[in-house]
C-alpha cells in the first residue's frame, strides 16, 4: 500500500493509528461515556460529526489562518460544530443530550480533533482531510464500542441494554465504576500494542503539536532526550 | 450555618467524593502527561486551580448577566472556551510582567491548560449544578485541589514503577492506566463521606 493514499489514510485510524489506543487521544470521553454501549456509540458519532466537518473547513482555510494564531482559530471552528451537533441532539435525539451531558460540549477540548486539525488537515488536501476525518472518527467510535462491550457486557450483563441469561447474574460492578473504566482501558492498549508489535507509528514519530500536553509529558521528553 | 455546611460539602464532595480526574474523568491528558514527577505535577496542580479560580469568576457573570439576559444560552461552548483560552494567556503575560518568580515555575504549564477539559468542565458543571457565585467559586477551589491532590498521589505511584522491571508490552501507558485504576479504587473508598460528615 503506497503511504498516504488515500486508502490508508482511510484506514490507517482503525488499528495502525488508533486514534484511542495507539495516539492516546481523547482519553476523557473514552473513559466517561464508555459504561453503555449505546453512550458509547453516540458518543463516537457526535466527535466523528464534528470531526469530519472541521478537518473540512480547516483544510479550506488552512492558507488563510495565520500561523502564530491558528490553535484559537481552530478551536472556534470546533466550538462552532460542536454547538450545532449540541442543538441537533437535544432537539431531536433529547435522551442521548441528556446522557451524554457535560462530555458532548467538551467534544470541543477533544484532543483528537485539535490534534487531527493540526497533524493532519492542516498540511492536507480537502478531500485527504475529509477521508482522515472518516477513518479517524471511524477508529474513535469503534475503540469506544470495544471498550464499552467489555464493560456493559461483564460490568452489567446486558448488551446495549439487552440482557443476557448467564451474564446478569453474574456481574462484576467494578467495571462499569471509574476503576474499572481505566483497568480495562490500559489492558486494551497492551492488546494492541502487542498485536501491532511496534509496527504501529510511536507517538513522537508524528510530532507532538496537536497534543495538550505538548513538551511536558513524557512522550515528548523521550523525544527530547534520543 | 446551613450555608456555610452546604459549602463545606461541595468543597470536600469535589476533593474527595467527585474527584474530577479519578471519578469524573476530566483532565486525565494533564494527569497522565504530566505526573511523572513530584515538581511538575505539583506546578500543573498550582496552575490549573487557579485558571480554574479566575475562569469561574470570569464565566459565571458572563452566563447569568449576558448569555441568559440575551437568550444566547446555546452561545455558551464557544464563549466559555474563548474566554478560557483569553485567561489563560492573560494570566501569562501579566504573570511574566508582575510576579516573574511565579511565571518561571508556572509558566510552561499555562499553555497546555486551555484544552484542559477540567476547566471548561467545571464552568459548565457550574452553570448546570445551578451553584451561586460563591459555591460556583468554592466548587472550582475544591476541583482543582482534588486535581493537585490526584497528580501528586500519582506522581508518588508513578515513581515507584519507573525503578520496577515491566513486561515489554505494558512498559509505558498500559502500566500506568493499570496503576490509575488502583489508585482510583482507594478514592472510591469515599463514598459517601461528606454526607455522613455533615449529618
Amino acid at each position: 500500500m503506497k503511504k498516504n493514499s488515500n486508502i490508508s489514510v482511510l484506514f490507517k485510524g482503525l488499528l495502525l493509528e488508533n486514534p484511542v489506543f495507539v495516539l492516546v487521544l481523547g482519553t476523557c470521553p473514552t473513559l466517561a461515556t464508555t459504561q453503555t454501549v449505546i453512550g458509547a456509540f453516540a458518543m463516537g458519532i457526535a466527535a466523528m460529526v464534528v470531526l469530519i466537518c472541521s478537518n473540512v473547513v480547516i483544510s479550506l482555510l488552512r492558507k488563510v489562518i495565520p500561523d502564530t494564531v491558528r490553535i484559537p482559530c481552530y478551536i472556534v471552528i470546533i466550538a462552532g460544530f460542536v454547538t450545532i451537533v449540541q442543538m441537533f441532539m437535544h432537539a431531536y435525539l433529547p435522551e442521548l443530550y441528556e446522557l451524554l451531558g457535560v462530555y458532548l460540549a467538551l467534544i470541543t477540548v477533544n484532543c483528537i480533533i485539535l490534534g487531527r486539525a493540526e497533524m493532519f488537515a492542516s498540511k492536507n488536501s480537502v478531500a485527504k482531510s475529509a477521508l482522515d476525518g472518516v477513518g479517524m472518527g471511524l477508529g474513535f467510535t469503534l475503540a469506544l464500542l470495544a471498550m464499552a462491550t467489555l464493560r456493559e457486557v461483564f460490568g452489567s450483563g446486558s448488551f446495549a441494554g439487552m440482557e443476557i441469561p448467564f451474564l446478569k447474574d453474574h456481574t462484576v460492578d467494578i467495571l462499569t465504576q471509574a476503576p474499572g473504566g481505566l483497568l480495562v482501558y490500559g489492558l486494551l492498549i497492551f492488546a494492541v500494542t502487542a498485536i501491532t508489535q511496534g509496527r504501529a507509528p510511536k507517538k513522537t514519530s508524528f510530532g507532538c503539536e496537536g497534543c495538550p500536553s505538548a513538551g511536558n509529558c513524557s512522550a515528548c521528553a523521550e523525544k527530547e532526550e534520543n | 450555618m446551613e450555608n456555610t455546611k452546604l459549602l463545606i460539602s461541595i468543597l470536600f464532595g469535589s476533593i474527595l467524593v467527585n474527584n474530577y480526574v479519578l471519578s469524573q474523568f476530566l483532565g486525565i491528558c494533564p494527569f497522565l502527561g504530566v505526573s511523572k514527577k513530584l515538581d511538575q505535577a505539583t506546578g500543573m496542580g498550582i496552575a490549573v486551580i487557579f485558571v480554574m479560580l479566575v475562569a469561574t469568576a470570569v464565566t459565571w457573570p458572563i452566563q447569568k448577566f449576558i448569555l441568559e439576559k440575551t437568550g444566547l444560552e446555546y452561545m455558551q461552548t464557544i464563549v466559555f472556551i474563548l474566554v478560557i483560552a483569553a485567561l489563560v494567556q492573560l494570566t501569562e503575560i501579566i504573570l511574566k510582567k508582575f510576579i516573574p518568580a511565579l511565571h518561571k515555575s508556572l509558566g510552561v504549564y499555562l499553555p497546555l491548560i486551555t484544552t484542559n477539559c477540567a476547566v471548561l468542565g467545571v464552568t459548565i458543571n457550574n452553570i448546570n449544578d445551578g451553584y451561586t457565585f460563591v459555591q460556583s467559586i468554592v466548587s472550582s477551589l475544591g476541583c482543582g485541589l482534588g486535581f493537585l491532590l490526584a497528580m501528586v498521589l500519582f506522581s508518588g505511584v508513578r515513581s515507584r514503577i519507573e525503578e520496577r522491571k515491566i513486561p515489554k508490552y505494558l512498559r509505558g501507558l498500559p502500566v500506568t492506566l493499570i496503576a490509575a485504576s488502583f489508585v482510583s479504587l482507594a478514592f472510591f473508598g469515599f463514598a459517601g463521606i461528606v454526607e455522613n460528615l455533615l449529618k
